[in-house]
């Protein structure tokens, strides 16, 4: 394209953004060397030289690049902006393998202690926030990134809102799990589970999310479509709410600027509701919503049929929204939450079921008349089978949320078993057909590497799976059961520790199925790898067989 | 116009669709929340609590830092069989001055709202350092190093007027001879001990870990899993007269 004889000069937000990281870097040399404790300084100077790489690539890209930049349309297309999105696919691929990996090392610890090696920086406590981070966080934020960065520009017909932007997003985003990861290894924790980094990395985040809104919606705001497409609301659910619970939960007074630790502003009661209305809405918008949204994209792409009804996804959507956030206190049954607190959760719990199966029900049938593919194409087979997963811990949640099965079920492993039903399954196969889907599209390949490797994966997975949360299942109920039993005699039958042996089987068939769980992942990313390096190239095809968005 | 066509109103503008969303999620938060703040039910009136010593404290801070909480619940339900495992359910009060709260959801490990004071300090020193020392069937970690690592007498201070300004009632007394009480609360033969637990009802004077010197990080640790839950004296507290 030949280029008019425009001076080329920095945009605002090149130069601006080359400042602001440019001060920061000085900012943070300064706060690492007044450092009150060592992980603070390691944080201080990790920012400071990521700053600092920021200026250079920022300099760097903006001697490499033409004067104009890049059009937001190429012969009356929409010139599409990929970068960003392969970048967080290569995150989410990493850092799910990675947290794969962390949780099967915890899910042997608690089978052969030994394997804590008595170190601080090994030791379970510090472990498991870093594979619960991983995952959630890391592995499926990336998903999240990668698929609405899509998605909001296929289904608005425009390039993605921003230059630097997109890109400031994806990056910063994964240089707040590289803080919030190190951290739990050297001890900073704020202790509310699924929120755990400190201050210091939720105020980045907040910068980052904002900005994610920001592009988000900035490219809803130009698109080419009159509707905006079913899946940008959940989309958009998901960043809004997040950012409004992430800021909810997590106020907290520094004791000093120059040191990680701080303490919340909420205490006892008043907290342990902020946790849990964050910890579950946690569930319900960023493991929920967000990826409902990619259900409602990739699943009806894939299958090549319309969304099942498209009444019943509004109802779905605002069911789901308005629903959810009631539920958190289900996580506080027969605590020192006031009861009426409790009883409300439970029963908001208990309806959220109708709007979960409704949107599993949309998902679902939206294969109607293509059912067939299901024999003949294992990335919509896992992506129905994550839906039917979805389904099963709807159904299992809301009545794990019933007060007197919860009497059972809190504190067990059965907790733990039905979370694993609702990642593994849910999130983690929503996550992988997503990404063997859009992995060719973004790369420009005809199709996948192998389909006879995710056929494998498929099914290695799915075995992990089932043996995961049958083992939890026995172990919790199993658990919950020996702590209330009683001798004829009236006294208590089982000493603790009795019930921590009677674990041991358990959790060595659970590590088991986290193994091939992982092994899954590794065939999926060797697969994907292949796909970006040697799979065909994907002729461009002429306007007219442009499939429909 | 039917509902459907007036839906469009949410598909069609980005902006009302935000703050529609923003209204309904906002609803069940406000309403599940804000009444926890000034219903004077939600936390009962009960004798006896306090803030944590600056030792205490200091080894609560460990138990967050080693993820604890991850494994132990410090919240036992008026259920029959926790009650008598345990002992008496815990009360809203007992955590009131938790930034943040520690009752934890799972128990890989037993509950800890009453372990304070059921074993003895060399127990837990023998446990923590290695835990199938004392009980072999524990799938614990082993925390050898905490006996290691000297905690810090200076900044405890700052702590506890950080706390104070979110709320926990620390006086000026306590924040000035924080230091010295952390040192006082782990040496029984030091010459403020006395003035220390004037200053803190019910708090513990030992050395916890049997090492002379300047408190350890064991030594906070086992300071406040000593106190944990033995704050209300349960003999003459009366939930009646909670009763609203």
């Amino acid at each position: 394209m030949s280029q008019p004889s425009i001076s080329k000069s920095m945009t605002s937000g090149e130069s601006g953004l080359a400042v602001v990281f440019a001060v920061t870097a000085f900012l943070c040399v300064i706060a690492s060397a007044k450092a009150l404790d060592a992980p603070f300084a390691f944080h201080a100077a990790l920012s400071a030289a990521a700053s600092l790489a920021a200026v250079f690539c920022i300099i760097n890209r903006y001697l490499d690049r033409p004067a104009a930049l890049p059009p937001a349309e190429i012969n009356g297309r929409p010139n599409y902006n990929m970068g960003p999105i392969k970048f967080s696919s290569v995150m989410a691929m990493f850092w799910g393998i990675a947290g794969f990996l962390v949780g099967l090392i915890i899910a042997s610890q608690l089978a052969w202690p030994a394997l804590n090696l008595d170190l601080p920086w090994t030791s379970f406590g510090r472990l498991r926030p870093l594979h619960t981070s991983a995952v959630i966080f890391a592995f499926g934020g990336n998903v999240l990134i990668a698929t609405s960065f899509y998605v909001v520009q296929k289904s608005c017909r425009v390039r993605l809102a921003g230059d630097l932007a997109p890109w400031f997003v994806v990056v910063g985003y994964n240089f707040f799990i590289l803080i919030a990861g190190t951290g739990y290894l050297l001890g900073v924790t704020q202790s509310k589970e699924y929120a755990e980094p400190e201050w210091y990395a939720d105020l980045w985040l907040t910068i980052v999310w904002v900005t994610y809104l920001l592009v988000f919606l900035a490219t809803i705001i130009k698109r080419k479509e009159p509707h905006i497409f079913v899946a940008n609301w959940f989309y958009l659910a998901f960043i809004v709410t997040i950012a409004v619970l992430h800021l909810g939960n997590n106020p907290a007074l520094p004791v000093s600027v120059f040191g990680s630790k701080s303490y919340v502003a909420w205490g006892g009661i008043q907290d342990a509701m902020f946790q849990w209305w964050y910890g579950h809405n946690a569930v319900g918008f960023f493991l929920t919503a967000g990826f409902l949204a990619i259900m409602y994209y990739f699943i009806p792409k894939r299958a090549e049929r319309p969304i099942y009804s498209y009444r019943l996804s509004i109802i779905h959507f605002w069911a789901l929204i308005f629903l959810y956030i009631w539920a958190g206190p289900h996580h506080l049954h027969y605590t020192a939450l006031p009861d009426w607190t409790q009883t409300l959760g439970m029963t908001f719990s208990i309806m959220l079921w109708m709007p979960s199966w409704g949107g599993m029900i949309n998902g679902l049938m939206t294969l109607s008349g293509a059912w067939d593919k299901l024999r003949t194409d294992p990335v919509l087979r896992m992506l129905v089978v994550s839906v039917a997963f979805y389904g099963m811990s709807t159904f299992e949640g809301p009545m794990m949320s019933i007060k007197v099965v919860n009497s059972l079920s809190h504190y067990t492993d059965w907790t733990i078993g039905h979370v694993h039903s609702g990642a593994l399954g849910w999130v983690g196969f929503v996550s992988f057909g997503a990404l063997y889907c859009m992995v060719p599209w973004i790369w420009n390949r005809k199709g996948l590497y192998s389909l006879k490797l995710v056929n494998w994966h498929f099914w290695i997975a799915t075995l992990g799976i089932v043996l995961y949360i049958s083992a939890m299942w026995v172990s919790g109920i199993l658990q919950g059961l020996m702590w209330r039993a009683y001798t004829s005699l009236g006294f208590l039958e089982y000493s603790f520790i009795e019930t921590v042996e009677a674990m041991h089987p358990f959790y060595i068939i659970r590590a088991a199925g986290g193994g091939l769980f992982l092994i899954g992942a590794l065939i999926m990313a060797y697969n994907l790898w292949m796909t970006v390096r040697v799979g065909e190239q994907e002729v461009q095809m002429p306007v007219a067989l442009q499939p429909a968005e | 116009m039917s509902f459907w066509t007036r839906h469009q109103i949410f598909e069609k503008n980005s902006i009302i669709l935000v703050v529609g969303i923003l209204l309904v999620i906002a609803i069940g938060g406000l309403v599940e929340i804000t009444p926890l703040f000034y219903l004077k039910s939600t936390i009962e009136a009960v004798d006896g609590i306090r803030p944590y010593t600056p030792l205490e404290l200091a080894g609560r801070n460990v138990y967050i830092r080693e993820g604890c909480y991850l494994c132990h619940s410090q919240m036992i339900r008026p259920l029959r069989d926790e009650v008598e495992r345990y002992g008496h359910f815990s009360l809203a009060a007992e955590s009131m001055y938790d930034h943040p709260f520690q009752w934890g959801s799972k128990r890989t490990g037993p509950d800890l709202a009453r372990v304070g004071a059921k074993y003895s300090d060399d127990w837990h020193v023998t446990h923590l350092t290695n835990p199938r020392a004392i009980v072999p069937q524990s799938v614990m970690p082993g925390y050898p190093f905490l006996r290691e690592s000297e905690v810090d007498t200076d900044t405890i201070a700052d702590h506890m007027r950080t706390l104070r300004t979110v709320g926990v009632p620390y006086t000026d007394d306590q924040i000035a001879n924080a230091g010295a009480d952390m040192k006082a609360q782990a040496d029984p033969d030091n010459a403020g001990s006395d003035a220390f637990t004037k200053r803190y009802a019910k708090a513990v004077v030992r050395n916890f870990d049997g090492k002379a010197g300047t408190p350890t990080e064991m030594d906070a640790l086992i300071a406040y899993l000593q106190m944990l839950g033995t704050l209300v004296d349960f003999k003459i507290y009366n939930e009646k007269a909670n009763l609203r």
